[in-house]
């Protein structure tokens, strides 16, 4: 009731309110494309500097036409499919050994725990020495980034596993491997699917660098070769095929969450 | 595990070979001994309350017979077929109702064992759920469930009701009583509530200073009544055992004996509040 009369009282002001939310949290930035769009036909901005959008989605196009854009998609697709394969591997395999036994973190975590402060993309210098030009830096750059997000969450997952419950189970009369299975790496799972997050953005990030080591192909030899015709347009799009890459496996891992976690109430749909 | 279950026909303890026995159990955490060189029978189908002010020691003896504490010093006899129920239900939050209840058990038929143990403590109807979903008497439930499914000769009980509001702590009391009569396994339950142990047990322990203080057998008939004259004495006697002077007591908290229908948590039943409302050891 307090609501209708108020929407009486403010009368026109009201209006854009009562738009759908969506709309409404797309209105900032289709206003924000407009005044691009405007101040680049209208000569305030140089294309040199950047193109409009029209002339971004017209070289989307082209691209995507002469399908250039799904090669070199499909290629940096690879590099971050193969890289994230070895990364989470390696980071699931050290985390279990830290997680589940004394020995193994004292022997695995001091370590890891040094790695990881080394900003991995620093190590690129020493990557090309070690493994030349060709794919193998590239991935091995993603593996390294990949790993460490995923030894720490899962890490921290399985050492944080309700140690009440666990108590409970173990008189139950579970083997030692049913208790593993059944209850501490499901519990470790939600940290799991976070380092999994982290991974993929420490993925794509590592990738961006990995391909503008002397590629001949995938999305960062796109956006290197457009820098030197000026072609602004082309790096932008390659900007924007990050940015969807990006926001598609965050995605995916969300969809993964949905159903793994199902027993959460926040999930439970009754 | 079925074939070792020897069910006994009446509840009521019998001399005989005993289910538990222990002997000069010592526990030390390195400030003094938790156990003292406790000695205690358990007779198979016996209900036993084993009382005590916060910190007497009653958990650890309840979690040395869970064999989740060690006993380094003393004998410890214990049957093979035990369950424990704890203050929380600790259910697995990712497995379901059901899942929960057969975890670890090895027989071919285990899904209706579980079925048929939910039914027995009424959550038939939340087999299919998840352990979150669930109010927190359903969840004790579903942890009696699981800890009856195993056909227990040792039902260990560390304060199962402690948690619950006033209404459902009474009505999961009866159902402790009924599964008793049902399944008689000898029952051990941890409770610093002295009327709860009357109203089930058939034989107070009271702990102190890491040794039994005082063994009362309660030869009430059941149904048990808090108004009954044999309750109110026994009752005296156990709060006398507890260093509770009564008098005392009554003249600080008139309505103390009302506490209970006015569904008071723990902390109101004739213990000293903060004894009672503090997590036991």
């Amino acid at each position: 009731m307090t609501a209708a009369t108020a929407t009486q009282r403010t009368g026109n002001r009201s209006r854009i309110w009562t738009l759908p939310a969506g709309l409404r949290r797309c209105a900032v930035p289709m206003a924000l494309l407009v005044l691009w769009q405007a101040s680049v036909g209208l000569g305030w901005i140089s294309t040199r500097s950047i193109p409009s959008p029209s002339q971004i989605l017209t070289a989307f196009w082209d691209l995507t036409v002469s399908g250039e854009l799904a090669v070199h998609l499909l290629v940096s697709l690879g590099r971050v499919s193969a890289g994230l394969a070895i990364g989470v591997s390696a980071g699931t395999i050290c985390a279990l050994i830290a997680g589940l036994s004394r020995r193994g973190e004292d022997a695995l975590d001091a370590l890891l725990q040094m790695l990881r402060t080394l900003p991995h993309l620093a190590l690129v210098p020493l990557f090309i020495l070690w493994f030349g030009i060709g794919e193998t830096p590239k991935i091995a750059l993603v593996a390294l980034g990949t790993a460490f997000p995923i030894y720490l969450n899962l890490f921290a997952g399985i050492r944080t596993v309700d140690a009440k419950v666990v108590e409970a189970v173990s008189t139950l009369g579970l083997t030692r491997w049913e208790m593993i299975a059944q209850v501490i790496l499901p519990g470790a799972l939600p940290a799991f699917l976070t380092g999994l997050r982290y991974a993929l953005g420490v993925a794509w990030l590592s990738l961006v660098v990995g391909e503008q080591i002397n590629a001949s192909s995938g999305i960062g030899y796109l956006a290197m070769t457009a820098r030197e015709f000026l072609r602004t347009d082309v790096i932008i799009v390659a900007l924007i095929v990050y940015a969807i890459l990006g926001l598609l496996a965050d995605l995916i891992v969300r969809f993964i969450e949905r159903s793994a976690l199902v027993w959460r109430p926040a999930f439970i749909k009754e | 595990m079925s074939h070792a279950l020897s069910r006994i026909a009446t509840p009521q303890s019998t001399i005989g070979k005993p289910v538990v026995s222990v002997r000069g159990l010592v526990r030390n955490f390195g400030n003094g001994n938790v156990l003292d060189g406790l000695s205690l029978d358990l007779q198979p189908g016996s209900f036993t309350a084993l009382l005590g002010r916060s910190g007497c020691g009653k958990s650890t003896l309840l979690r040395t017979l869970a064999k989740l504490d060690p006993a380094p010093e003393g004998t410890v006899q214990l049957p093979d077929e035990r369950a424990v129920v704890f203050q929380e239900p600790r259910l697995v939050p990712w497995m379901r109702v059901l899942r929960n209840v057969t975890l670890g058990l090895r027989h071919p038929d285990a899904e209706e064992r579980g079925l048929a143990a939910l039914a027995e403590v009424g959550l038939s109807h939340r087999a299919r759920a998840w352990p979150l979903t669930l109010s927190g008497g359903e969840a004790q439930r579903a942890a009696l469930a699981r800890a009856l499914v195993r056909e227990p000769r040792l039902l260990l009980l560390d304060e199962p009701f402690a948690a619950l509001d006033a209404l459902t702590r009474m009505r999961m009391q009866g159902l402790v009583e009924t599964l008793w009569h049902a399944h008689a396994p000898a029952v051990l339950l941890v409770t610093h509530d002295v009327d709860e142990a009357l109203l089930l047990a058939d034989r107070a322990v009271v702990m102190a200073n890491g040794r039994i203080a005082a063994d009362i057998p309660i030869p009430l008939a059941r149904p048990r009544r808090h108004g009954d004259p044999g309750f109110i004495a026994l009752r005296s006697r156990l709060l006398a055992e507890l260093g509770v002077d009564e008098e005392h007591l009554a003249a600080r908290e008139p309505q103390r004996t009302d506490a209970r229908a006015s569904g008071a948590k723990p902390g109101g039943y004739g213990l000293p509040a903060g004894a009672a409302a503090a997590p036991s050891l």
